[in-house]
């Protein structure tokens, strides 16, 4: 009944493309026709941050947009953030290391926000990391262990870009 | 940051670092969740809420919906009801019929009326949108005392009142201690109606297989009993329900229990013979998904002598139901359990009534309705301080049941296994620098914001069995709730565990691998652990009631024993010695008297399954074992004076909470949190962690933020995460926590539950704070959530009244 339209974009590196109705969500696209289904729903109105992903380098509300609006662009999903061979993101690691998750769906959005955040800087202090997840609900751990993980994450990376122990 | 002790640590994987096994699916985002599976075939249900919070349904027409391109089905309440049973009630209520979909009347706003079956959510949807329904509105019932009023309209006609369960126990001899401490005071306390609203909503997904006659069932769950109370309703066996426990579960809390979600998405599937998914949105959740939480009212009065000894308490609470009854009324029954609290309080007298009413029907949250009654019985103790101008510390301590008084019986019969609560509120006060604390707030006050210190000290019954049932339903005998868990070891030695329950971000992979690593003494790493499906499985009663590092971990144990036994008799029999002399380490059985005899974990588990010439004469071919683990001090009926012992572990903690109001905004900021905490044995401390710290946020929310609230006609107002305020980063400060441990006599490993203790105090300590900045301008709110709007209030009402 409704009209198809043709979406093509970047999703982790790889081209992609599908026709969907106007109406289909950035969320819905990435789950439904490209079986992505680390990007989770949560609220569906652009407050929980469970649906985050990176868009064109910036967090974004993947519920909030069309498929149709970000034709053209470069999205990256959780299942991005690792590497091409499997092995986790030093982010990821950290999550896991530090327990900075208990049920794990708001996880992938947590690690957008994050990634963002580490994106610009690697020695973010309490407060930007929490300005950082700030728009991401987390109904499991009351934050702590995640900002421990950012702050771990953080440190390894300046480990990594200095090449000494910090 | 955490300040522990290194207790010394007798174990050589309990309580030691351990990456949580479940955390390496979820940061690759490869979680298994329930709105993940794809089914060929399957169709989309979308549902038709109700406007009105009381109305009759005159008339319905589907006839536009059926058109729509794409429209399977469109499911309406009286068909459901004319082709189902009932859902189950947990009292003996047979006037009150509740099913999936309302049939003739809606009883609150949001309550499912139609349910569209379409190729698509989306188009599934639309179809809702062209429903037509003619409503008949009527006065709802809103105020749960005036809905005790004789003259208040039923909820339930066919049940004859807005009453569902009154009983007012007495233990011990009250009007004596009253007469004999002196002096008493009496308040009231109300726990608005809020609920754990996981970020993952209720999904399920079903399938009707009609040559095997079975519904397999994919669901994101957390329920006892979810396949019997499925089956019943639709009128299957047992075993004709196949619940999957693979799904992982976006976080629960207590209150994924979709059943009505389940016998709908069941009751199409077999309908239509394809499989069907119910997901709820968000306002599908908040509204009609039968999930809210505790909404009660308190009458209080507590009797104490001079010293500031409480002798005895009495107690009236008022629960606000909801429309639907469900499990509802037995969160009145888990406060029995620990109705005095840490305190040598020597009497109780508690009156449990249930009330029906056109809200969101209610189901079972964190805690199963303890943590209103602890921010009732840590209110008290503040009082009687404030009255007598004690220390409130100083009072608790005084009042604590004394470490060598373990195991120590309560007045209304349960006996707490151990603890040591003066040294657990030591190490808070010293974790909070409390000194340097109480300058803080008073320098804050100088400043002119109001600031308080708050302080709850609170018990976290854990590992239930199911007496609170026939407690409150006579007709109900049930007194066990075991779990279970079976290891089979591969040929090749590799050991694969099963347990009987879903995991819902508490671990139970990594908690079942670490007990059996420690007993086998393998890497945890090295232990598979899977989860079974209803049929597959042994008996299983899921996380709730902090059951699982208590329960999990002692069927986990035992299993482990078992195999550990059967392995150290084949490699006796091949060294002509028997088990006793024998020790397993690093996965290698030695003879200590013969050191050259050894045997690897391999070369016995291959032995076990395929030379049985040189097994033991006898035995079982095979490496295997079932342990079946039932909950300690179980097994009992409550007295008939009500007495009952329903859960065998008290874990304890004291939280001190700094909280500063903005006087213009009534804002509450949370400076500074400190928990001290007693949970036994650690099993894995990340998950312990976080199990603390998220319950205590979940509290803060609860105190603060979240609340259900209806206007006069009965509207939900909190329909979407705008208006049900769950607290963020910014809202949830750093909390520093200690450890102190007391094990438990009766665990496996002397471990004690930990979900719900954060969650049990953090409401307490949050409204002690606030109520000891208030203090200063000479108020008191004991209404919760305490919301801005609510606290600016209290400070200027008196103002404008005067002006």
């Amino acid at each position: 009944m409704s009209e198809l339209y043709p979406v093509a974009l970047t999703v982790n590196g790889q081209a992609r493309q599908a026709e969907v109705e106007a109406r289909v969500t950035l969320l819905d696209f990435l789950r439904d026709e490209l079986g992505l289904t680390g990007t989770h729903a949560g609220c569906e109105h652009g407050v929980c941050g469970c649906c985050s992903v990176m868009l064109d380098g910036q967090p974004a509300r993947a519920c909030l947009l069309l498929a149709v609006q970000v034709a053209g662009q470069a999205v990256t999903t959780v299942e991005g953030l690792g590497d091409p061979d499997g092995g986790l993101s030093v982010l990821q690691d950290a999550f896991w290391e530090a327990h900075g998750l208990q049920c794990g769906y708001c996880t992938p959005g947590m690690l957008i926000a994050a990634q963002a955040l580490l994106s610009e800087n690697t020695d973010p202090d309490d407060e930007a990391i929490r300005d950082a997840i700030g728009g991401n609900l987390c109904r499991c751990t009351g934050y702590g262990q995640i900002v421990e993980a950012i702050r771990l994450a953080a440190a390894r990376l300046r480990q990594a870009q200095d090449g000494v122990p910090s | 940051m955490t300040v522990a002790e290194e207790p010394t640590n007798r174990f050589r994987r309990i309580g030691h670092k351990q990456r949580v096994k479940e955390d390496g699916r979820f940061v690759r985002g490869q979680g298994r969740f329930v709105a993940d599976l794809d089914l060929p075939e399957m169709l989309h249900v979308a549902l038709l809420s109700s406007p009105h919070a009381r109305a009759r349904i005159l008339s319905h027409d589907d006839a536009e919906a059926r058109k729509l391109d794409g429209v399977v089905e469109v499911l309406w309440g009286d068909e459901l009801a004319a082709a189902s049973n009932p859902l189950a009630n947990a009292m003996e209520t047979p006037g009150i019929r509740c099913f999936s979909l309302a049939a003739g009347e809606v009883r609150y706003v949001g309550e499912w009326v139609a349910a569209v079956v379409a190729t698509s959510r989306r188009v599934a949807e639309d179809a809702v949108e062209l429903l037509e329904v003619d409503y008949a509105a009527e006065e709802p019932v809103l105020d749960p005392e005036a809905a005790l009023l004789p003259d208040s309209a039923p909820v339930h006609a066919g049940h004859g009142s807005n009453l569902i369960y009154r009983r007012t126990f007495t233990w011990g001899p009250v009007d004596e201690d009253f007469a004999r401490a002196g002096q008493s005071l009496s308040f009231n306390v109300v726990w608005g109606r809020s609920a754990t609203v996981p970020l993952e909503t209720f999904g399920v997904v079903a399938r009707w297989h009609e040559a095997d006659g079975l519904l397999d069932v994919w669901a994101s769950i957390q329920m006892p009993s979810f396949a019997e109370q499925i089956a019943a309703a639709l009128g299957l066996s047992v075993s004709d329900v196949r619940a999957h426990y693979d799904i992982d579960v976006g976080g629960s809390y207590g209150v994924k229990r979709g059943i009505k979600h389940t016998v709908l998405a069941g009751f199409l599937a077999r309908k239509l013979k394809r499989p069907v998914r119910l997901i709820e949105d968000r306002l599908e959740n908040l509204a009609g998904g039968d999930a809210h939480g505790p909404d009660r009212r308190f009458q209080v009065s507590v009797a104490y002598d001079a010293e500031g000894i409480v002798h005895a308490m009495r107690l009236r609470a008022l629960e606000d139901i909801g429309g639907h009854t469900g499990r509802a009324p037995f969160q009145l029954g888990k406060p029995v359990s620990a109705i005095v609290g840490p305190y040598r309080i020597k009497s109780v007298e508690y009156e449990a009534i249930c009330v029906s009413t056109n809200k969101t029907g209610q189901t079972a949250v964190r805690g199963f309705g303890q943590a209103p009654t602890n921010v009732v019985i840590e209110s008290a103790m503040d009082k009687v301080a404030r009255a007598l101008g004690l220390d409130r510390f100083e009072i608790r301590r005084r009042n604590f049941i004394r470490a060598e008084e373990f195991p120590y019986r309560i007045p209304s019969g349960s006996l707490y296994d151990s603890g040591d609560y003066h040294a657990v509120l030591r190490k808070a006060e010293a974790l909070a620098d409390l000194p340097a604390l109480l300058a803080r707030r008073d320098d804050l006050r100088a400043e002119g914001l109001l600031a308080g210190v708050g302080l709850a000290t609170c018990l976290e019954p854990g590992g239930g069995n199911s007496s609170f049932e026939p407690l409150f339903n006579p007709k109900n005998s049930t007194t066990t709730w075991p779990e279970s868990c079976r290891i089979v070891v591969a040929r090749d030695g590799t050991v694969t565990a099963m347990i009987a329950t879903p995991t819902a971000g508490q671990g139970h992979e990594t908690l079942a691998a670490t007990v059996i690593a420690e007993e086998l003494d393998m890497a945890v790493e090295d232990i598979r652990v899977v989860h079974s499906d209803t049929l597959s499985g042994l008996p299983g009663n899921t996380p709730v009631a902090s059951r699982m590092a208590i329960m999990l971990g002692g069927a986990a144990t035992g299993a482990a024993r078992l195999i550990r036994e059967r392995a150290l008799l084949i490699a006796a029999h091949q060294f002509n010695t028997t088990p006793d002399r024998l020790a397993l380490r690093d996965g290698i059985v030695v003879n200590p008297d013969e050191p050259a005899q050894q045997l690897s974990w391999q070369e016995i588990a291959f032995i076990a399954h395929r030379y049985y010439h040189l097994m033991p004469p006898g035995a079982e071919p095979g490496l295997q074992a079932s342990y079946v683990w039932e909950v300690p001090l179980g097994g009992t009926l409550p007295t008939a004076d009500g007495r009952v012992q329903m859960y065998p572990c008290y874990s304890f903690a004291a939280h001190i909470v700094l909280a500063t109001i903005d006087p213009d905004t009534g804002l509450v900021r949370l400076p500074a949190y400190a928990i001290a905490h007693d949970c036994g044995t650690v099993i894995n401390p990340d998950i312990v962690k976080g199990m603390v710290l998220g319950g205590a946020a979940h509290g803060i929310g609860a105190a603060l933020y979240e609340h259900f609230n209806y206007d006069a006609e009965g509207q939900l107002l909190a329909g979407s995460f705008a208006d049900y305020l769950l607290p963020s980063a910014h809202e949830v400060p750093e909390i520093v926590l200690a450890e102190h441990c007391t094990p438990s006599p009766l665990t496996s490993h002397g471990q004690k539950g930990v979900g719900e203790g954060g969650y049990l105090a953090a409401p307490a300590a949050v409204t002690n704070a606030v109520n000891d900045a208030l203090a200063a301008r000479g108020k008191e709110l004991l209404t919760l959530p305490m919301r801005p709007v609510d606290i600016e209030a209290l400070l200027y009402d008196d103002e404008e009244t005067t002006a």
